[in-house]
């Protein structure tokens, strides 16, 4: 029997497949089609320190082999969240990853300080949300910030703590080093991509905030390369996120140098995607001898570059 | 909520690029009218939202009534006997039907806006006044059906080549006009939607509708489907048609 565990910065996971933040909400609608505790763990809508409304709608679209959503971190705010649903996840038996974003590097500090006492496993900074106005993407473009938003979190934050990157920069592996250097303890990678749609009769963009994040298979290879190329660069684990759909493209991403994976948009698609994906894992393994997933992180064969 | 592939019993063209299709799908029987089904299409990452038409018990089986719009619509319009669906259903909350065995009620349907309307009309009989809108008569479907649940059943077309000439909410202010009723159920474009909230309100009648919005989740984990919903207090939030939805109370949606 292969061990499909895995510890992410000293979290043990009972196995590497996580429900990718905003596709899973809090749990509730899932679990009535299967117990949350098959999955490795959760990474919960992304929360703000107040409630927010979010962008009017339409806030999806679907594209070739993907969608773009603008839906701008609607949510309850940590307070709500604190009360209504962690008491329940918190009973569900898998790992509560709390996604949080701000529109200042108070906000995130105030959240993290917040949920650091609350029986949640990890913090991921979403560092990089396409579709808010101030904060969100805007703290992940640039090493500086990048740097300076996880130290001023990393200081006030007594949970472990994942970065969770922008694929919308140029250079994403000194991006990676610098929240390793400013204390993340774990990286994930890739939140969506910025796209955009029009429609041809009302020259309207088909999303109300005009551009949106690009998700699903679509950006499969994008994720692949630059979780690839972060990995290579930061000792930390990194989680691979993005277009994962089968369990051949989470052995990919594992490959390329990913410690665990977390699905989304597969799950719209088909709801029971994650559980395929774990029982394709287990079968890949059993067939090639592999014991541990950690013999697959990180080991692709790159050519030699000339 | 259950998920599965499942089999078609059943496809017919109502109308030219409307689509009648009969699945067989044990969990959906007992759907309440007006939930809807999210169902695959071939090569497409998100499910198309369709509304449950109405369910046949001894079949085992629900019909989907649809327009062809698009890629998807027009892939699930090719499905022959036999051929397996993906199927996530039944989704959302229905009607409100309760009273409907005593209670009279006016259907407002507009389009593809009326085979949601069937199941529910159903529940009220010879109480129901089905008021349908149409572009023109080669466009009118269901007809018989709705007549079949003992409604009275009225057509309006836009260009006056069946029924009324003109609209179908011009409809229910004459019916609203005449005697009054106690609950009106809508289900069309939002502009109908609209207009019929209005003529209700001002009649002084309750009425529901029933929303259409971009969906990719279908079960309220992604917050797509947000429409604009005012509470008790009057304060105004986004929803979601999918999980709220797509009933709501015609007086709490902002249009
Ligand atoms: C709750 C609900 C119930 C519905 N019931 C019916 C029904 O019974 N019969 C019927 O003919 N139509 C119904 N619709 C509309 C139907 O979902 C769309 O016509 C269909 O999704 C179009 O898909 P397409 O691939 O052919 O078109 P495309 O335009 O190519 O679709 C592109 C994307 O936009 C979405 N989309 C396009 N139009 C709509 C729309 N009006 N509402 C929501 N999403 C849309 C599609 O799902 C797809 O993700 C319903 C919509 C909702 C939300
Ligand atoms: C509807 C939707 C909402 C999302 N909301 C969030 C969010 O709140 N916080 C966040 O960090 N990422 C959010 N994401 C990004 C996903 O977590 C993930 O990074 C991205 O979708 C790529 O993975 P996928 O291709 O498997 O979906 C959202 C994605 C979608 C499609
Ligand atoms: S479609 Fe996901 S919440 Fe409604």
């Amino acid at each position: 029997m292969p061990d499909l565990s895995v510890t992410i910065a000293g979290v043990p996971f009972k196995n590497p497949v996580i429900a990718a933040s905003g596709t899973f909400g809090f749990g509730r609608e899932y679990a009535q089609l299967f117990p949350l505790s098959t999955l490795g763990g959760i990474a919960l809508k992304g929360l703000t320190l107040e409630p927010r409304e979010g962008n009017p709608p339409p806030r999806c679209i679907e594209t070739p082999q993907g969608m773009l959503n603008c839906v701008g971190l609607q949510n309850p705010g940590v307070t709500a969240f604190l009360r209504d649903d962690l008491p329940w996840l918190r009973t569900q038996g898998t790992v509560l990853i709390c996604n949080i974003a701000g529109s200042t590097r108070e906000d995130y500090c105030r959240m993290a300080e917040l949920l650091s006492e609350a029986p949640v496993d990890m913090l991921e900074l979403n560092i990089s949300c396409p579709n808010v106005r101030e904060g969100g993407m805007a703290f992940g473009t640039s090493c500086e910030s990048v740097g300076a938003v996880t130290r001023a979190v990393r200081r006030r934050c007594k949970k472990p703590l994942i970065v969770k990157l922008s694929p919308n920069v140029g250079d994403i592996a000194s991006i990676a080093e610098a929240a390793e250097s400013a204390g993340a303890d774990a990286l994930s990678l890739i939140n969506t991509l910025t796209g955009m749609r029009i429609d041809l009769r009302t020259r309207r963009p088909m999303l109300s905030n005009n551009t949106g994040g690009l998700s699903g298979p679509a950006v499969l290879p994008v994720a692949i390369r630059m979780v690839w190329q972060a990995a290579a660069r930061v000792k930390i684990p990194v989680i691979g996120i993005g277009g994962i759909s089968r369990w051949q493209d989470a052995v990919e991403m594992l490959l390329a140098g990913a410690s665990a994976v977390q699905v989304g948009t597969a799950t719209f698609s088909d709801p029971f995607a994650m559980q395929k994906i774990i029982a394709g894992i287990e079968s890949y393994m059993s067939e090639n001898n592999i014991q541990n997933i950690f013999e697959i992180t990180g080991s692709v064969k790159p050519y030699e570059s000339i | 909520m259950e998920f599965g592939r499942f089999p078609v019993l059943l496809r017919r063209e109502l109308a030219k690029g409307v689509i009648e299709l009969w699945i067989t799908c044990p969990n959906a029987v007992n759907a309440a009218p007006g939930q809807f089904v999210g169902i695959l299409c071939e090569g497409m990452p998100l499910r198309r939202p369709l509304s449950i038409c109405r369910t046949d018990e001894r079949n085992h089986a629900f019909c989907v009534v649809f327009e062809v719009r698009g890629a998807g619509t027009q892939w699930l319009a090719a499905r022959g006997k036999g051929e397996l669906l993906d199927v996530l259903g039944p989704l959302g909350s229905g009607f409100d039907l309760s009273g409907c065995e005593s209670k009279s009620a006016v259907f407002v349907g507009g389009g593809i806006g009326a085979p949601p309307l069937l199941a529910a009309a159903q529940r009220f009989g010879s109480r129901a006044d089905v008021l349908l809108g149409f572009r023109t008569a080669a466009s009118v479907i269901l007809l018989r059906d709705f007549a079949g649940t003992g409604a009275h059943v009225f057509i309006a077309t836009d260009d006056g080549s069946a029924g009324h000439r003109g609209l179908v909410t011009e409809l229910l202010g004459a019916r609203l006009d005449r005697a009054p009723c106690d609950i009106v159920y809508a289900c069309g474009p939002k502009p109908m939607l609209s207009a019929a909230a209005e003529i209700a309100a001002a009649h002084g009648v309750r009425c529901q509708v029933s929303l259409e919005e971009r969906m990719a989740c279908g079960v309220g984990a992604c917050l797509c489907c947000a429409s604009k919903i005012r509470d008790a207090s009057g304060g105004e939030h986004y929803r979601h048609v999918c999980k709220d939805g797509p009933v709501f109370e015609a007086d709490q949606v902002v249009f």
